[in-house]
């Protein structure tokens, strides 16, 4: 069996281990939502609910089929789930499919390149606090990053919109759009710069942190100081050398991170107004609306696992040395 | 492999990570300033009742002055205050939400380590399959079961948390296990329970209240972020959350005070409880002195 096979039977083993993960979340999800004491017929009605005849409320339960048991009704909705099909929002009276559909564009361009910029800047500031270790710039990079670790990135965001787009008045500070003016790309381009870079320099350090670390453990293996005795320039035994065998564990910790990642995005999407699905998650939270948040929960988690198997797919074509069993 | 006596000075710059500093660097500044924090979360409120519904709008709206260090709020409220109590709030919440969690932890961590077999590796992948949704999605699920509270929002940090203790102890016991004192004990006839609870719950102690302290700066963040999106404490309730929710609409005319206090004194709290248990970590196991927290 030649690696490329290999990999990919890791790649299908992961997918097989996926699969359960989603039936086994979106299914506790479920039951979660029946164990909360709260009906969906009498939200749907309200007040009315008293003037309501009782035909008619007992007609759309069984319509809704609430009464039926927890196992039957998830399997309806897997079934409608797999076909594209995940219900209808209570809170924003919309199809789930097309709440999510809506915003989820949105999310996704905030995240990839926030999740990019994140990206330079660890390997930037990481590679340069490493090679100055000790000098004031080494400092400056670690302190600053241990601070950003312990602020909450909201907190983060609030503090850039306030001196850059309050204060400073250099770039809009929430949407993506200005008043009436049409969807541009300059101007989402122009939105976008508060929102990716908050969200960046939130998940910043632990990549700058993590590169240091590796970086100054490399420096002493013997293909680095073999690199150094045969005379070579600093830079290039840096970037040649010690960065390559360094990089290596850096591709787990990129799917380690993105939950992490998710996270950070659903609080700056708050704070800078981003029509993401961060709205649509809160509203469906205070208004109990469980089909969207199961849906956008579960999304996410296949997210998450997705992404946790390309790292490991890259780590196992970038390194030979990985074994592929187990 | 033989120490070189002699070593030439090194002209480039690109060494080996140089031993961290003394940890009295670290430790020092982080007690005094916990030691500060909990002195004043504790003693304030003994002395300075915050009454919630206190509203004076001649002294709305001021930037940090004399008599108002931090500041007053939209409704006349003293910042510096409202910040004493919010930090109580919210390290309490913390606090209480981390020992939990690590309970609960250690209980399925030593249960699967110690049982081992099948019942091991589903509740392992019961573990990873929790931990593949994002935490503040999960605990916004059950903050929406359960209704905003402060229960609703301990149980949601405890449920989201106790992955990492469970991962710490069932690794810890699974090496344990293999070890000559526990050998001795079972041919000493020690049971399976006397085992568990005489010789490797005591030796993973250490392991765990370290991991708990760690996890302190997590919950208190959870806490925050959930009380910020609205979900967490109710709003009038003093929390770090729901001050810089409440100060997100005064930012807009200008009350900067109003966020940035309780977020500078959350950070620099967060920073002394890692700081202090990163000390303790690097006695604990001097082997894996890292500068990397998670």
């Amino acid at each position: 069996m030649t690696r490329g096979q290999a990999i990919g039977r890791l790649a299908l083993r992961r997918l097989a281990f996926a699969v359960p993960v989603l039936l086994v979340v979106s299914f506790a999800l479920f039951v979660l939502a029946k164990a909360s004491p709260f009906d969906p017929v009498e939200r749907y009605f309200g007040v009315r609910i008293i003037g309501a005849s009782p035909e008619r409320v007992a007609q759309l339960r069984a319509n809704w089929g609430v009464d039926e048991p927890v196992v039957s009704q998830y399997w309806a909705w897997l079934r409608h789930a797999v076909t594209g099909d995940l219900g209808d929002s209570l809170s924003l009276q919309q199809p789930v499919s097309a709440v999510i559909g809506d915003r989820l564009g949105w999310t996704v361009l905030l995240v990839s390149v926030g999740f990019a910029l994140a990206l330079v800047l660890g390997l930037l500031l990481g590679t340069l606090a490493a090679w100055r270790q000790g000098s004031w710039l080494d400092r400056s990079i670690t302190g600053s990053c241990y601070a950003l670790e312990a602020a909450p990135v909201f907190w983060v965001g609030l503090a850039v919109l306030y001196v850059f787009a309050l204060q400073l008045r250099w770039l809009p500070g929430g949407g993506v759009t200005t008043g009436s003016e049409p969807v541009s790309v300059g101007g989402v381009a122009a939105h976008m710069v508060l929102p990716v870079t908050v969200l960046a320099i939130s998940q910043a350090p632990w990549f700058v942190l993590f590169v240091r670390q590796n970086l100054l453990e490399s420096f002493t293996q013997d293909h680095v100081i073999g690199a150094r005795a045969r005379g070579l320039p600093d830079h290039l035994v840096v970037s040649g050398h010690a960065l390559r065998t360094s990089l290596l564990p850096f591709l787990t910790l990129l799917g380690a991170r993105l939950p992490e990642l998710i996270t950070g995005a659903l609080l700056v999407e708050t704070v800078f107004s981003w029509p993401g699905i961060a709205r649509a998650t809160v509203e469906a939270a205070l208004n109990v609306d469980f089909a969207l948040l199961g849906a956008l929960t579960v999304m996410a988690t296949g997210v998450v696992l997705v992404g946790n198997l390309l790292a490991d797919v890259l780590y196992a074509l970038a390194d030979p040395r990985v074994a592929l069993d187990g | 492999m033989a120490d070189l006596t002699w070593r030439p000075a090194p002209r480039s710059r690109l060494t080996a990570a140089s031993p961290p500093r003394s940890p009295k660097w670290r430790l020092l500044p982080s007690a005094v300033v916990l030691g500060v924090v909990a002195l004043v979360v504790l003693v304030v409120p003994l002395f300075v009742e915050l009454n919630e519904q206190y509203v004076d709008l001649a002294i709305a709206n001021q930037p940090p002055s004399a008599a108002h260090l931090f500041g007053t709020d939209e409704l006349g409220r003293d910042v510096l205050l409202r910040c004493v109590y919010a930090l109580r709030v919210s390290l309490t919440v913390g606090v209480v939400a981390a020992v939990i969690s690590a309970v609960a932890g250690t209980a399925v961590g030593a249960l699967a380590g110690s049982i081992g077999g099948w019942f091991d590796r589903i509740l392992m992948r019961v573990v990873d399959a929790i931990a593949s949704v994002p935490h503040l999605l999960l605990g916004i699920v059950i903050v929406a079961v359960l209704r905003p509270s402060l229960s609703a929002v301990i149980i949601s940090i405890a449920l989201t948390h106790w992955l990492t203790s469970a991962r710490i102890v069932r690794s810890e016991v699974l090496s344990l296990r293999t070890r000559p004192f526990i050998d001795a004990a079972i041919v000493g006839g020690a049971s399976r329970t006397q085992v568990l609870t005489r010789h490797l719950l005591p030796n993973v102690a250490p392991q765990v209240l370290l991991a708990t302290t760690l996890m302190i700066p997590h919950a208190v963040w959870h806490e925050t972020a959930l009380s910020f999106l609205g979900l967490g404490l109710p709003p009038h309730a003093a929390s770090v959350g729901n001050m810089i929710n409440d100060a997100q609409r005064s930012l807009l005319t200008g009350g900067w005070w109003m966020s940035l206090a309780p977020g500078l004194l959350l950070i620099v709290t967060t920073l002394a409880v890692s700081g202090l248990s990163g000390v303790w970590r690097d006695r604990l196991n001097p082997k894996r002195r890292t500068e990397l927290t998670w």
